[in-house]
């Protein structure tokens, strides 16, 4: 089997117009809530869903629209579920957090860790009820220290159950380090629970789709389940209006915010600790430094990485065609729920 | 009296706590930066960044108590606390009964609750019935600065689990993180007075299980508690245009409830209106009701609460958690009850 680049690239496309669309409707206060995108993650997402057949499941975590856009979800009951309106996905009771297809058998809930588990009761139905049809579990590589996650890991091999976890793997967890707080290799912890694990550069789709061919090509067959470890970029913060980001993006105002109860703290008595609170200031910084420059300097955009897969000719047609359905989902949307005349 | 927010009260006390006492110690996720003022003033030893283990790290908050710790243990949002249950329900409640009394658990569960921001079911519950259920536990909710500071203090101070929870409405850095995102174009409904306040420095310690009555009236009590408590004393504005004078009560503690108060204030004015932000069954509401029940109190009985699955529709979601228009047509129903 070979990789179709213009099916993958229009899935990763359409995710990535979405993922801006919901962004610019947050800005103008049409989306309530902690709106997590998955810009960076649209790669792992096509490259996976492309093995996807009709009565295969997904269970989502909190950044779970390009999945349901690369699999094609409805676009104008997507925005409108963010839009809180009732002909919503979920009519307008779930939100981004909670998104819930069953015709794509496809749920996601903002409880770290709480996809995997789900996963394997997926994967159970499957194997049960519809031996061939395999689920998949997409979560961070921050839930990998969550017990049920840690559980499912081994009930998925003592089950045999046909199931793929995803961990997309973009270093951080809020503003954790992950590694800081890891124990192990992730790949390597997975692989002890008796299971293949595969770690992609997961910026690039014809990597990803690979991996997750062999693992959904496994789970079919009934062998089991796997684990892809795919590294990717968290392109907008942990969340949109990240406050880590604002001090990039606003350093002024940030700074008079964060800085002056920090100072009082450093001089806090008694002032003989002062040498060591300094270095501890340090470590703020640190983390924050580190965020911008992978952020800003180190961050690989994947579908930049994936556009060398096109001529420039498919590629300009491909982003067009996207483009122009999400903008008519986003309209006909706002249209619906009466909210147009914001549009300007 | 310095003034302060809600949040800062809270860190405050819990400053003073560990200025204090060495043994305090405080860990959970993203605590490096969340506490990121304590973080600089006592180290990563005494605040310590968590793995996303709620199940581990809470249930470890119980073992270091009983060693020798008094932990204040982050869990972010309360929902959350589900992962960790067993931390709570069949470990820290379970100590001193099972030890026949000769072993204690000196832990703080710190999480912040409530809704009204349009993040839905997942991230917006109270949970304080539901935790209160279990015994052997308290439960704290204070609906401003100074109470918060006070019980903040009073939680750490307490030589039993006590679960202190922190509604985001009146919390400003959760609500930034969680609602606003530094944007003007969205807004909330946030108590001014519940948000914003003096604080005596240092800290006074409010008595866990202690009630305060904050508006007088003799035509019928409302017992609140949290951001709820905010909509009441809105209501009770109201409800002067329909004749109506309520009493106001802050329970402060959703367990142990104040007894006393309670029954002293329903026995005057015949007629209890419970506003909670919690689930209706099961809970607060219910258990007030059970108390007058059998501490012999006729009166009559109504409850305000949140009847079902927070929806992420702002307009749903207001009408779900109570609001001021609900305690308000609550108040004058049960009124035209017994005339
Ligand atoms: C049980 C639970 N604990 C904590 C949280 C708060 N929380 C939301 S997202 C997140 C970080 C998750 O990190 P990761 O799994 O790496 O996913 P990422 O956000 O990086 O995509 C945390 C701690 C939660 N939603 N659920
Ligand atoms: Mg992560």
């Amino acid at each position: 089997m070979r990789p179709d680049p213009e099916d993958l690239y229009r899935r990763m496309a359409r995710a990535r117009f979405c993922e801006e669309a919901l962004s610019a409707l947050w800005e103008r206060g049409l989306i309530s809530g902690e709106m997590h995108l998955g810009a960076g993650e649209e790669a792992v997402a096509a490259g996976v869903t492309a093995h996807l057949e009709e009565g295969d499941a997904m269970a989502l975590d909190h950044r779970s629209t390009p999945p349901l856009v690369a699999r094609g979800v409805d676009l104008v009951a997507l925005f409108l579920e963010m839009l809180g309106h009732e002909e919503g996905l979920c009519a307008g009771k779930g939100g981004h957090m909670h998104l819930f297809s069953r015709d794509l058998l496809s749920a996601s809930s903002g409880i770290v860790g709480s996809s995997a588990p789900l996963g394997c009761g997926f994967a159970l139905a499957a194997q049960y009820l519809n031996p061939g049809k395999v689920a998949v579990a997409f979560f961070g590589e921050g839930a990998v220290n969550q017990g049920m996650l840690l559980e499912a890991l081994n009930l998925a091999v003592a089950w045999k159950l046909p199931l793929v976890f995803v961990c997309k793997d973009n270093r951080w967890a809020i503003t954790t380090r992950s590694r800081e707080v890891t124990g192990g290799r992730l790949a390597r912890r997975a692989r002890s629970f008796g299971m293949p694990a595969t770690r992609v550069d997961g910026t690039r789709v014809e990597k990803v789709w690979e991996a997750a061919g062999r693992a959904v090509e496994r789970a079919r067959a009934g062998h089991g389940p796997s684990f892809i470890l795919a590294s990717c970029p968290r392109l907008q913060g942990h969340f949109l209006g990240d406050p880590l980001l604002r001090v990039f993006r606003e350093p002024l105002r940030q700074t008079l915010e964060i800085g002056p109860p920090l100072l009082r703290s450093l001089f806090s008595r008694p002032l003989t600790a002062l040498a060591s609170r300094v270095p501890r200031l340090g470590t703020i910084g640190k983390t924050i430094a580190l965020l911008g420059v992978e952020r800003y300097v180190l961050e690989r955009d994947p579908l930049q990485r994936s556009a060398a897969l096109l001529t420039e000719e498919a590629r300009r047609r491909l982003e067009e065609e996207a483009r122009r359905e999400v903008a008519e989902a986003v309209e006909r949307a706002l249209e619906t729920a009466g909210r147009r005349e914001e549009n300007a | 009296m310095p003034e302060m927010t809600f949040a800062r009260a809270i860190d405050f006390a819990l400053e003073t706590a560990m200025e204090r006492d060495e043994r305090v110690v405080t860990f959970g996720e993203d605590v490096t930066m969340l506490r990121r003022d304590l973080f600089v003033r006592f180290g990563p030893s005494r605040v310590r960044q968590a793995p996303i283990s709620e199940a581990a790290f809470l249930a470890a908050g119980v073992g270091a108590a009983m060693a020798g710790l008094r932990p204040v243990v982050e869990i972010m949002l309360v929902d959350f606390i589900a992962v960790a249950f067993d931390a709570l329900l069949n470990q820290a409640t379970k100590v001193k009964a099972f030890s026949g009394g000769k072993w204690n658990v000196p832990l703080v569960v710190r999480a912040s609750c409530g809704g009204g921001y349009g993040d839905a079911g997942q991230h917006e519950q109270c949970l304080w019935g539901l935790l209160s259920g279990m015994p052997g536990i308290s439960v704290v909710v204070p609906s401003n600065p100074k109470d918060a500071a006070g019980l903040m203090l009073s939680s750490i101070e307490c030589d039993d689990p006590v679960v202190f929870l922190e509604h985001k409405l009146l919390s400003d850095y959760w609500l930034d993180y969680l609602g606003l995102g530094g944007r003007e174009t969205v807004s909330f409904d946030v108590p001014e007075a519940g948000a914003r306040g003096e604080v005596p420095s240092p800290p006074v310690p409010v008595p866990i299980g202690k009630g305060i009555k904050v508006r007088e009236g003799g035509d019928l009590s409302i017992f609140s508690l949290g951001v709820s408590l905010h909509r009441c004393l809105e209501a009770a504005n109201q409800l002067e245009d329909y004749g109506i004078k309520p009493a106001v009560i802050d329970l402060r503690s959703a367990c142990p409830l104040d007894r006393e108060l309670i029954v002293s204030s329903a026995s005057r004015t015949g007629r209890v209106l419970v506003v909670d932000e919690d689930y209706a069954g099961y809970g607060l509401s219910g258990e007030v009701a059970a108390l007058l029940a059998e501490s012999g109190v006729k009166a009559d009985f109504a409850r305000v609460c949140t009847e079902e699955v927070i929806p992420y529709a702002r307009r749903l979601e207001d009408e779900v958690l109570p609001n001021v228009r609900r305690i308000r047509e609550a108040a004058v129903r049960l009124c035209a009850l017994s005339p």
